[in-house]
């Protein structure tokens, strides 16, 4: 039983069903506490990209609640998603990275969002490099940036404002094993500090060498539970 | 964002702001000015009495006095026949020509100013005046200011309707520019939107770029306005000499041309809050690959 004052993530029930007929996630229960390291495992298109949208209401369920922090999001107005994406950070696997800005504008940007000044931006930037190892690319625009270099950069971004909960789906996706390794042990140290993380991934094998807590979907439904 | 890089588009939108908005403004100072020469005209009609070309100078002051007698008579004035000639000499330019007729053939004129103003009143009055034997001619001032003040409200009102629609026109142009500007930043705008910032945040820029694009289309319409000024202020002048009047063409005042950029500059809000409204909702910041 999970103490509920600690409990960030909680699905209720929830089902999704797009336009169309297809049902992408169906009955799934499941509650994730502060502080877990979590990886959503399935084959390609059982759902696990669906289940992170509903987290930063992308998407609204089609049936039962989704609750974040405790606040019930499927009944959240408009105005009150962009507080609650402002404390979760996302990584995917096509970056959604400016490629007319540079590095360290792109990196900046949840920082200049919430309002920060311009000194303490500079700082939290080239802190949120310096852990992904790209100090020395900060004037450099991301064209000219490997795969795994962009990829670093979008978990930069995604860090910068040291959120509560962290979301990567397929971070590795298009990395080398080298690469991959070293992506996760960056996950590992932000789960060591307190934030939540939850990766959606089909590599098993960096699932089974971290030994975290594992959901598994297949065809929308769960099919292990803790 | 570096949204005015683009110097092209937007100098060809500030000349089409400028055009627009630079119509009703010019034809507003065309009737500026056409009510300020006809200032010189005081709101009182004057009744011109032309007398018969061949009238005596008796009977001349028989209907002088006649006409000085009359209750409703506020202000009388004769004009002899030489006094007329020597004013037309000096006025008109057609000296040497006259100075070549035998005869004097302008006939006396009383100009009577009457009392009694009233459209209904006047009438009747002319119609007195014009059943006397000795009168050739009643010619009244006041049809013509009335018809001139009639043109006027009329072109006011082609004024203000060609306000509205080139401001609508206005509305348009900066509503399209700024819905391009969107689109062309779609994924800016979607990344934005997922890493948390609000619609006012993805908005502000939008409409900062209206504004400009107003206030450079007011400027742009100032300048054009400016220069058909300057073009026509030469003949004008001249034209006015040649009436022995010495007006100069009227322009922009500063508070007009301060109202032009506010003006302009509203017009590029609201046009950029409408793009907005109605494009940024099409965005649903989803990108994600379906996994």
């Amino acid at each position: 039983m999970h103490c509920l004052a600690t409990v960030l993530i909680r699905f209720d029930n929830v089902s999704k069903r797009y336009p169309g007929g297809k049902e992408a996630l169906s009955r799934v229960s499941f509650e994730i506490d502060s502080g877990e390291m979590v990886f959503l495992t399935g084959h390609s298109g059982a759902g696990k990209s669906t289940l992170m949208k509903l987290i930063i209401v992308m998407e609204r369920a089609s049936q039962g609640q989704v609750f974040v922090h405790g606040l019930n999001v499927n009944r959240i107005a408009e105005k009150q998603i962009p507080p609650l994406r402002r404390d979760i950070g996302v990584v995917f696997q096509n970056h959604q990275l400016l490629f007319d800005r540079t590095v360290f504008d792109n990196v900046a940007l949840p920082l200049i969002i919430a309002g920060f000044q311009h000194r303490e931006v500079g700082r939290r930037v080239r802190a949120a490099l310096s852990k992904v190892g790209l100090t020395d690319k900060e004037r450099v625009l991301p064209i000219a940036l490997s795969g795994g270099e962009q990829q670093r950069v979008g978990i930069a971004r995604a860090v910068v404002n040291r959120p509560q909960l962290l979301l990567a789906d397929e971070p590795t996706g298009n990395l080398d094993p080298g690469l991959s390794a070293e992506i996760m042990k960056l996950f590992h140290q932000f789960n060591q500090v307190g934030v939540t993380v939850m990766i959606a991934t089909h590599d098993l094998e960096l699932v089974s060498r971290l030994k975290k807590r594992e959901l598994q979907l297949h065809e929308g439904r769960l099919v292990n539970h803790e | 964002m570096a949204l005015l890089a683009n110097w092209v588009t937007s100098a060809m939108t500030w000349m089409v702001l400028g055009i627009a908005l630079a119509l009703p403004v010019f034809l507003y100072l065309v009737l500026l000015n056409i009510v300020a020469l006809s200032g010189d005209f005081d709101g009182n009609p004057r009744i011109s009495i032309y007398l018969q070309q061949d009238a005596t100078a008796s009977e001349t002051e028989q209907a002088l006095r006649l006409v000085r007698d009359h209750p409703d008579t506020q202000e009388v004035k004769l004009i002899t026949p030489d006094e007329a000639l020597a004013d037309f000499q000096a006025r008109s330019g057609f000296g040497d020509v006259l100075n070549s007729l035998e005869r004097n053939p302008l006939p006396p004129v009383i100009e009577l100013a009457p009392r009694n103003t009233e459209p209904y009143a006047l009438r009747q009055r002319i119609v007195e005046i014009e059943a006397q034997p000795f009168v050739d001619l009643v010619v009244v001032d006041l049809a013509w200011i009335e018809r001139l003040f009639a043109f006027v409200s009329f072109g006011e009102r082609v004024a203000w309707a060609l306000t509205l629609i080139l401001s609508l026109g206005v509305l348009l142009v900066v509503g399209n520019t700024i819905r391009l500007a969107i689109e062309s930043r779609r994924t800016e705008i979607e990344v934005v939107k997922l890493v948390g910032g609000t619609d006012n945040f993805v908005r502000r820029p939008f409409l900062y770029l209206g504004f400009w694009y107003g206030l450079g289309g007011a400027i742009t319409a100032w300048i054009l306005v400016q220069t058909c000024l300057q073009f026509l202020a030469g003949p004008v002048e001249l034209i006015a000499q040649s009436y022995q009047d010495d007006y100069s063409l009227q322009g922009l005042s500063v508070m007009n041309s301060i109202g032009l950029c506010l003006a302009g500059s509203a017009l590029g809000i609201l046009g950029a809050a409408f793009a907005v409204s109605k494009h940024l909702h099409t965005f649903s910041a989803a990108m994600v690959a379906e996994g």
